[in-house]
C-alpha cells in the first residue's frame, strides 16, 4: 500500500469506530439524552474526517465546471440524506464509498504491478570487464561490439553472440517455452533470456534500445493504449451515463411528489405532511445519485485487456493492441503461409534428375547463381554445393520476382527457377513425379535437369490444424508460392481444408482480399506468416500473426500479434485467451449494468435504500475486479 | 511528433476524462490514456511548441481532475 492508501485506511478505520456507537444512539438502540442536534453534530466529525477530500473536490468541480463528476454525486447524495434528518445513512455511504475507492485503488495497482512483473524482462545491468574487473554497468550505456559477463542466474541484458562458454538458457519470459536452450560459442543469443548454467562472454550486437527485451517491453506497454471496441464503448457510455441518471434523479425529486400533491393532497398517500413526502422522493434521489458512478464498468474493462495481454505475453504471445484482442477473438478463417509457417523452412536437395552435366557441376552452376540470395531454397543448394562460394565468378545477376533468377557464372547464363522461368529463357521444363520444391536449371538457354528440395513439416502443424477447428476456425487456407503438387501433399498431411498454389507474392494480397470478401459478417480473416516477405500480406488481414519472430524486426513492426516461437498449436492458444478475455469482458459489462439497472428501479420505486445502493456499487465493482483479473490465467487453455 | 508521459491518477474514469481534457487542448493532435500502464501518449500538432501545450494539457486535466499528476 502506498502513503496515500494508508493514509485512507486510517481515516476510514478512525470514522468506522466513531460511527458505529453514534448510529446505535441515532437508531435509538442506546439512550443517552443526546438531543438530536447534539447527535447532528457527533455525526459530523465521521463524516468529515472519511469524507473531506471527496468534498473539496467536489468544491473544486463546480468551481472548474465538472458538475457531473463522483464527487459531486456522492456530496450531493450525502449531504442530502444528513440533510432530512438521515445522518447514520449519509455517512455510511460516505463510509462505504471510500472503502470501495480503498479497495479500487489497491487492487488496481496491485494487478498493475503483478501483471508488469509477468512481463517484465527488463535487464537491470550489464557486467563489464573494466582493468581485470567485472563491474556492473547501465545496459543503456554498453555499445554495440562490447563483451559482456552474464553469470548463472542472471539475464542477458542485450542481444548478442557468445565468444566464450557454454550454458542452457531458459528463454520462457520470451517464449513460453520453458525447455531450456543449449548455447555454446558463436550462438545468437536475445536479451531477456536468462542464463542457467555456465558462465557466458558475449559480444553484444545491438544497443539496449534495439534489443529484443526493449522492443517486447516497449510493444506490450504500448499495446494498451489501443484500445478495443468494447473499451471505447464503454467510456463513450460513462460520458452519457452519469448525466442521464442526474436528470433522472432530478425529476425524481421534484416530478412525482409534484404530481401526488397535485392529485391527492399531501396526506392522502400515506405521507404525514407534505414535508415528508418531499423527503422521501429526495431521498429516492439521493440513491439514484449514488448509484450513478460508472466506475466499476470503467475499471473492469481495461483490466480485464491488460490481465488478457499480459497473461499472453507469458505465454510467448505478443498482442500489440486491445483491439486486436477483440478481433481474435472473432476469427473464423486463417490463412497460412506454408513455409517456415507450416514447414520448417529447413530445405534440403533431396535429388538432382534429368541433367546431362555431372550432378555436382550442376549444383555448383546453381549455387553460384544463387550467391546472392539469402532465400531458403538458395541457402540449401548452397549447403549442398558444400564448397567454398567464389562469388567473382558471378555476374550480371537479375532476380524475376516469382520466377527465378538469371545470372552469369563463368560467361555461362544460368537461369534458376521455376518452369515459368524455363519457358521465359525458350526451353521446356522437365515434370517431376517427385514432391517438393522443383528447381530448374538451364544454362545457355538449354534445359539442364531439375533439382528437388524438400521441406518438413513442424511437430505441431497437423495438431496445430485440429486445434483451430476445435475452436471454431471454419477454413484453413494455405497460400504459397509452391507448385501444386507440394501445396496438395502439405496441405493433405497437415489437414488443411484450402490451397492456393503458385501464388506470387502480391497473389497473396489478392488472394487473402478474395477471402475477406467471402467472410460472413462478423467473422474475420487471420494471416499467419513468417513475417519476413509476408509484412503486406501480415498488414492486409483482420489479423495479421508473424510466427517465429524472435529476432525478426519485419514481423514485429507488420504483425498484430506476434508468436516469439515456431509454435503452430499458439495460433489456437491465442484465438482461446482472447475468447476467454471478451467472456470476461462481456461478463463484467452485463454484471456492471444489470446490478446498477436493478438498483435504479428498486430505488425509485423506493425498495432500495442508499445503503444496499453502495454495498450493491462496491460489491460490483470488487466482482468486477476479481473476474478481470481471472484474464491473466491462461496457462491452462 | 509523438510522446508519451507517465502520469498519476486514481480511477479510470477519471483517466478517460483526462484523456478527453488532453485532446481538446490546442495543439494536440490525439492523446490515449491507459490507465493501467499510467501512461499518457500525446501526439502533438505540427510545429507546435511542446512544452507550451503540455503546459495547457496539464491545466486542462487539473481542471477535470485536481487530483491528477502529469510527470513531464
Amino acid at each position: 500500500m502506498n502513503k496515500k492508501q494508508k493514509n485512507l485506511l486510517l481515516r476510514i478505520i478512525i470514522a468506522a469506530v466513531f460511527f458505529v456507537p453514534l448510529y446505535l444512539i441515532s437508531e435509538g438502540y442506546v439512550d443517552l439524552g443526546i438531543p438530536d442536534w447534539g447527535v447532528f453534530i457527533l455525526f459530523l466529525v465521521p463524516y468529515l474526517l472519511v469524507g473531506y477530500d471527496i468534498l473539496k473536490k467536489a468544491f473544486k468541480g463546480i468551481m472548474n465546471k465538472q458538475v457531473f463528476d463522483e464527487n459531486f454525486l456522492m456530496t450531493v447524495a450525502t449531504i442530502g440524506a444528513i440533510v432530512l434528518g438521515e445522518y447514520g445513512e449519509g455517512v455510511a455511504v460516505m463510509l462505504l464509498y471510500q472503502v470501495g475507492e480503498l479497495f479500487q485503488s489497491y487492487a488496481v495497482g496491485k494487478s498493475r504491478k503483478n501483471i508488469t512483473e509477468l512481463m517484465d524482462i527488463r535487464p537491470d545491468y550489464a557486467n563489464i570487464e573494466v582493468d581485470g574487473e567485472l563491474t556492473q554497468v547501465d545496459p543503456e550505456e554498453v555499445e554495440v561490439g562490447s563483451i559482456i559477463t552474464v553469470q548463472p542466474g542472471e539475464k542477458i541484458p542485450l542481444d548478442g553472440v557468445v565468444v566464450e562458454g557454454t550454458s542452457a538458457l531458459n528463454t520462457s519470459a520470451l517464449t513460453g517455452e520453458s525447455k531450456p536452450v543449449e548455447v555454446s560459442e558463436g550462438t545468437e543469443v536475445l536479451s531477456g533470456s536468462i542464463n542457467m548454467t555456465g558462465v557466458l562472454r558475449i559480444e553484444t550486437t545491438a544497443e539496449f534500445d534495439e534489443s529484443t527485451a526493449s522492443k517486447i517491453l516497449d510493444l506490450v506497454e504500448n499495446a494498451a493504449s489501443l484500445k478495443a471496441k468494447s473499451e471505447n464503448f464503454i467510456s463513450k457510455f460513462a460520458r452519457y451515463y452519469t448525466p442521464i441518471v442526474c436528470y433522472a434523479a432530478l425529476a425524481l425529486a421534484v416530478i412525482p411528489p409534484l404530481a401526488i400533491m397535485f392529485l391527492k393532497g399531501s396526506g392522502a398517500a400515506g405521507y404525514d405532511s407534505a414535508l415528508s413526502l418531499w423527503g422521501d422522493w429526495i431521498l429516492r434521489a439521493c440513491t439514484f445519485l449514488v448509484i450513478s458512478c460508472p466506475c466499476a464498468v470503467v475499471i473492469s474493462i481495461p483490466l480485464s485487456f491488460f490481465a488478457g495481454i499480459g497473461g499472453a505475453s507469458r505465454q510467448g504471445i505478443l498482442v500489440k493492441g486491445s483491439n486486436y484482442l477483440e478481433t481474435l477473438s472473432e476469427v473464423r478463417v486463417v490463412a497460412f503461409d506454408k513455409t517456415g509457417t507450416i514447414t520448417k523452412g529447413n530445405f534440403e536437395v533431396t535429388a538432382v534428375h534429368h541433367t546431362p552435366i555431372d550432378e555436382a557441376k550442376l549444383l555448383e552452376y546453381a549455387a553460384h547463381a544463387e550467391c546472392h540470395s539469402s532465400h531458403p531454397i538458395a541457402l540449401s543448394i548452397i549447403k549442398a554445393y558444400g564448397k567454398r562460394i567464389d562469388q567473382s565468378r558471378v555476374t550480371d545477376v537479375q532476380e524475376i520476382s516469382g520466377h527465378g533468377i538469371i545470372a552469369k557464372v563463368d560467361g555461362d547464363e544460368v537461369a534458376i527457377g521455376n518452369d515459368k522461368l524455363m519457358t521465359k529463357v525458350g526451353t521446356e521444363a522437365i515434370e517431376c513425379h517427385h514432391v517438393g520444391t522443383i528447381i530448374h536449371v538451364a544454362i545457355n538457354g538449354e534445359y539442364c535437369g531439375h533439382i528437388v528440395i524438400f521441406d518438413e513439416l513442424k511437430d505441431n502443424s497437423k495438431e496445430a490444424m485440429q486445434a483451430l477447428r476445435k475452436v471454431g476456425v471454419q477454413k484453413t487456407v494455405m497460400l504459397t508460392g509452391d507448385a501444386e503438387a507440394v501445396a496438395k501433399k502439405v496441405a493433405d498431411d497437415v489437414g488443411i481444408t484450402e490451397y492456393r498454389s503458385q501464388l506470387l507474392p502480391a497473389d497473396k494480397v489478392t488472394c487473402v482480399e478474395e477471402l475477406l470478401k467471402e467472410c460472413g459478417e462478423g467473422h474475420r480473416l487471420a494471416f499467419v506468416g513468417d513475417g519476413i516477405n509476408d509484412a503486406p500480406v501480415l498488414s492486409r488481414a483482420d489479423i495479421g500473426i508473424a510466427m517465429g519472430a524472435m529476432g525478426s524486426d519485419a514481423a514485429i513492426e507488420a504483425a498484430d500479434i506476434v508468436l516469439m516461437d515456431d509454435d503452430p498449436l499458439k495460433i489456437a492458444k491465442a484465438i482461446k485467451i482472447s475468447r476467454k478475455c471478451l467472456r470476461i469482458v462481456k461478463q463484467n459489462i452485463a454484471l456492471a449494468l444489470g446490478v446498477k439497472f436493478i438498483c435504479l428501479i428498486l430505488a425509485a420505486f423506493g425498495i432500495a435504500n442508499m445503503w444496499i445502493a453502495i454495498i450493491a456499487d462496491v460489491g460490483v465493482m470488487i466482482v468486477a475486479v476479481l473476474n478481470a483479473i481471472r484474464c491473466m490465467i491462461v496457462g491452462k487453455l | 511528433m509523438k510522446k508519451t508521459y507517465k502520469i498519476e491518477v486514481d480511477c479510470a474514469n477519471c483517466a478517460n476524462m483526462m484523456e478527453d481534457a488532453a485532446k481538446k487542448t490546442e495543439g494536440v493532435k490525439d492523446c490515449t490514456v491507459s490507465f493501467m500502464t499510467l501512461k499518457m501518449k500525446i501526439e502533438f500538432e505540427e510545429g507546435a511548441d511542446v512544452d507550451k501545450v503540455m503546459e495547457n494539457v496539464i491545466a486542462n486535466c487539473k481542471k477535470v481532475e485536481p487530483d491528477c499528476e502529469i510527470i513531464l
